[in-house]
């Protein structure tokens, strides 16, 4: 009897286990996702949704399109809208909220605003709209604070024609703007304090996209496909996938696995080794079929701290870019998704803006012999007999290379650059401190010598030289010029270049080579490498991706502020391998 | 019994505020500035916007105070039940973030723990009296026990995952369904959550298995039990006092693993690309989110006051030898 008992006791623990276990997942998974804006319950049928992953770090925690560097991705680009996209595929603007704009005088921008253009809430949009949002602008907790600096008034003179005065017009920042920046709806937004504007999680948002909010949870963002979209009747465009799942990115092996399963349609993470995946696996693909596979999405440049000896001496700095085995980086440590980047450092996309004469005159490559060579000729000499250069007054020469731990391309890189610098007689040691110390570091220019690739691609290769040469330097370097390079010239060039029309390429080009002459005898950073777009589909659910083989050479990417680059464009390509 | 339950309440008490204490000043200590990196992350056009910025937000933060004011401000918002703002997730509060996880870290570790201990201790004292299973469960849990855990939920995610397809390998459920009270939602629930239960459940059952093992063969060879066999007592119940007596110390190590489940299984989380607290406490350790950091620490610290002051009162039930003293220390 007693035996009876106790079994009949553990079977029902058992059973509680059991009974408990299941309730608290079905409460997480019901706290999981806070309510879908309607939409179809319960599930989406594989064949009309998009998975993704590669562009959340995080859960999903606000959808406020003027918060560009940290709401979920998309809420700029699927939600809200631009006035222009810009397609650096192409080299174009494509009107897009705007049907035209245009300066009219040295100092007005007219802009023109597309008319039948809805806000989901069913409301219009008007020129208000776009005249309200200029005009956030004004407060200084708005990202683009420093561009309303520059205007003088902001009108909107009828339904649909904005007017913008400026005091001082720097055209290539107005453009970076125009395509950069979001519309929000002035009739729900007007009543807004400044903390709910720039600070808040805005967790209904009201665009005018192609997409709306579905749902989210901790690990994924759902986007809705938006029937009313604009675009279909003034472009004759529509986005194929009625809902696009945004997974918060896993480990890479999980997004590994999942790409080749079919489970994920596109990855926009960075897959180590996914060059052998790509040449083997026939369902998965990358923008070119072959090396580099990937497009280019920004330069990786090494940052000399300028007010450190030895890197205040341009001559220092310059034996320093020839003594660098890039090419064992690309192949070695990336093997091969990843291309050597221009002596310039301007990104492929750039190419016309390259001078290849003063390139050819002053540009670099990999030289041991020319390094050491560089260093002899300044008086750097190995006096000591350690192996290592000295200083021309004798002081030896220790330098420290600060990457952010745990991102392993980057140390491996970071390896090769303090073996092939030894090579040339320049002592450097790779480190690899936590992430935040490095950003203090940074600001504060507390380092030797560091990595970095925080300026994205562009419609213009000013956003390149303002992030090189910007004067004056601060106590805290936090955006730019994190070497604290000071050349009044160069800025002065810089300067003239950010007041150079866009629609005047001459022009640029003409400032540009002057600018690259003093870059490269100078070389204030030096760069490296291109960092891929990383971009892997899966060709089983969903077909016509840009590929460098079709028509369709859109960005393929949903990264954050990558919608108005193109990436709307691509989803618009999407088709169906059904076929239906 | 009152004096024994009251020294322990008030060393619980004295425990949590040295802890939350620590929580709150060792993230302080983390080289860096979480308002700078995050601000660093947007790539500002230009300084001015930046220093702005920075001001802004460290106002927002509430960081903008002397240190001392910073930590009596903790105090005075933890007694409203205020968590504070998330950094890295900002602008959601901390309390709503930590909530949605931990239902995920729960079902995930509670059975995983549970039912492992609960067969494992089944297992060793089963194995400890037949040679069979004992050359064959010894070898294995001693394998399980040493395996890396990460090698293993690797091994177990793309052989049963990705080569035989029979789970998925990531979520915590099909990123095709919405959170309903359906049966299938149910069903993909389950479906996910196997393979994470399966590799903890896994490594945690060689271990006690072992323990186990070892505990009743040392039971067994004592004095009392050789007593009681040289009086005829029948071998089951010779078993049976060995087993209650081995049990004390699986129940202590219980304990203990109980204590550590509010904080999640990172690896597991990050393996299987599952939701929970462990990730959550990693993500806000890079992000330097001070805020996220002190809430999750509260729920660990909270919960192994709790399994302690449980375990406590379990003692005070199973051990005879715990009752005595209680009265003993009353009397």
């Amino acid at each position: 009897m007693r035996r009876a008992r106790a079994v009949r006791g553990r079977r029902t623990a058992k059973a509680g286990l059991a009974v408990a276990a299941a309730a608290a997942l079905v409460a997480a998974g019901c706290t999981g996702g806070s309510g879908g804006a309607g939409g179809t319950p319960g599930s989406y049928p594989r064949e009309e949704t998009l998975f993704v992953s590669g562009s959340l770090w995080g859960p999903p925690a606000n959808w406020n399109p003027l918060m560009t560097w940290e709401h979920a991705a998309g809420t700029k680009g699927l939600v809200y809208e631009t006035l222009f996209l810009y397609d650096p595929q192409a080299d174009e603007y494509i009107p897009w909220l705007a049907e035209s704009g245009e300066w009219t005088d040295d100092d007005t921008y007219q802009i023109t605003v597309r008319e039948g253009v809805q806000w989901t809430d069913g409301e219009p949009l008007t020129a208000d709209d776009v005249a309200f949002t200029i005009g956030l602008g004004e407060l200084e907790s708005i990202p683009y604070h420093n561009v309303w600096q520059t205007i003088e008034n902001v009108e909107a003179t009828d339904d649909r024609t904005v007017v913008v005065d400026f005091s001082e017009p720097r055209y290539q920042q107005w453009a970076f703007w125009l395509y950069g920046n979001a519309i929000v709806p002035q009739h729900l937004w007007a009543e807004r304090t400044e903390e709910e504007i720039s600070a808040g999680a805005n967790e209904t948002p009201v665009g005018t996209g192609a997409y709306v909010y579905e749902t989210h949870g901790q690990d994924r963002q759902v986007w809705s496909r938006n029937e009313e979209w604009w675009a279909q009747e003034a472009l004759d465009l529509r986005v194929g996938p009625s809902y696009i799942v945004d997974i918060v990115n896993p480990s890479n092996e999980a997004a590994l696995g999942q790409v080749l399963q079919g489970s994920l349609d596109l990855s926009n993470n960075f897959l180590p080794g996914i060059a052998q995946v790509l040449e083997s696996n026939d369902d998965v693909a990358s923008y070119y079929p072959e090396a580099p596979y990937m497009l280019s999405a920004n330069t990786a440049w090494l940052v000399p701290n300028t007010t450190r000896e030895p890197m205040d001496d341009p001559e220092f700095r310059r034996a320093l870019a020839f003594s660098i085995d890039t090419e064992q980086i690309v192949s070695g440590v990336y093997g091969d998704i990843v291309q050597a980047a221009d002596p310039t450092g301007l990104l492929p996309n750039w190419e016309q803006y390259v001078d290849a004469d003063v390139v050819a005159e002053h540009g670099f490559s990999f030289d041991t012999q020319e390094a050491a060579s560089i260093l002899a000729d300044a008086g750097y000499e190995d006096t000591d007999g350690d192996g290592f250069v000295e200083t021309p007054e004798g002081e030896p020469i220790e330098l420290t290379l600060a990457v952010p731990s745990g991102w392993t391309d980057w140390m491996e890189a970071s390896r090769v650059i303090a073996d092939s610098a030894q090579q040339a007689g320049i002592n450097i040691t790779a480190d690899f401190p936590d992430e935040n110390a490095i950003v203090d570091q940074r600001v504060s220019g507390d380092f030797d010598l560091i990595l970095n690739n925080e300026r994205q691609i562009s419609s213009t290769p000013w956003t390149y030289y303002d992030y090189i040469f910007q004067l004056p330097v601060r106590e805290s370097q936090s955006t730019v010029n994190f070497g604290r390079y000071e050349n009044e010239e160069a800025w002065a060039l810089v300067e003239e270049l950010a007041t150079t029309p866009v629609e005047d390429p001459e022009a640029m080009t003409d400032i540009i080579a002057e600018i690259q002459e003093i870059q490269l005898q100078e070389m204030p950073i030096i760069p490296l490498w291109y960092n891929g777009m990383w971009s892997q589909v899966n060709t089983s659910v969903w077909t016509n991706w840009p590929s460098a083989e079709t028509e369709n050479n859109y960005v393929p990417t949903l990264w954050a502020n990558y919608h108005e680059l193109g990436g709307i464009l691509m989803l618009t390509e999407l088709q169906p391998a059904s076929g239906g | 019994m009152r004096r024994y339950f009251g020294r322990k309440l008030f060393v619980y008490a004295l425990t949590f505020f040295i802890a939350m204490t620590v929580n709150w000043i060792i993230p302080r200590f983390m080289p860096g500035d979480p308002v700078q990196s995050r601000l660093a992350r947007a790539s500002l056009q230009s300084p001015e916007a930046s220093a702005a910025m920075q001001a802004y937000y460290e106002r927002l933060f509430g960081l903008d105070v002397p240190l001392w004011q910073q930590y009596l401000n903790f105090w005075a918002s933890l007694a409203r039940g205020d968590l504070g703002i998330s950094i890295w997730l900002f602008p959601q509060p901390v309390g709503d973030i930590i909530l949605g996880a931990v239902p995920y870290s729960l079902a995930l570790l509670l059975p995983a723990i549970l039912l492992s201990w609960v067969v494992g201790n089944w297992f060793g004292a089963y194995a400890a009296r037949n040679r069979w299973l004992d050359n064959t469960v010894l070898p294995v849990g001693y394998v399980l026990t040493a395996t890396p855990y990460m090698w293993l939920a690797l091994l177990l995610a793309w052989g049963l995952g990705i080569v035989a397809g029979l789970f998925p390998v990531g979520g915590a459920y099909s990123f095709a369904l919405t959170p309903s009270a359906t049966p299938e939602f149910v069903g993909s629930l389950l479906q996910h959550w196997f393979l994470p239960f399966l590799s903890l459940f896994l490594v945690a059952l060689g271990g006690w298995a072992i323990g186990m093992r070892n505990m009743i063969i040392y039971e067994l060879e004592s004095d009392y039990s050789n007593y009681l066999e040289a009086l005829g007592a029948p071998r089951r119940l010779v078993r049976r006092y060995a087993f209650r007596n081995a049990m004390l110390p699986q129940l202590t190590g219980l304990a203990l693993q109980l204590g550590t489940l509010v904080a999640g299984s990172l690896l597991t989380e990050i393996v299987f690309s599952y939701p929970g607290l462990g990730y959550l406490i990693l993500q806000a350790i890079r992000n330097q989110d001070f805020f996220l950091l002190q809430g999750a620490f509260m729920f660990i610290v909270v919960g192994v006051l709790i399994a302690n002051f449980i375990i406590d009162i379990v003692y005070v039930l199973v051990d005879p030898r715990t009752r005595i003293q209680m009265q003993g220390g009353a009397a």
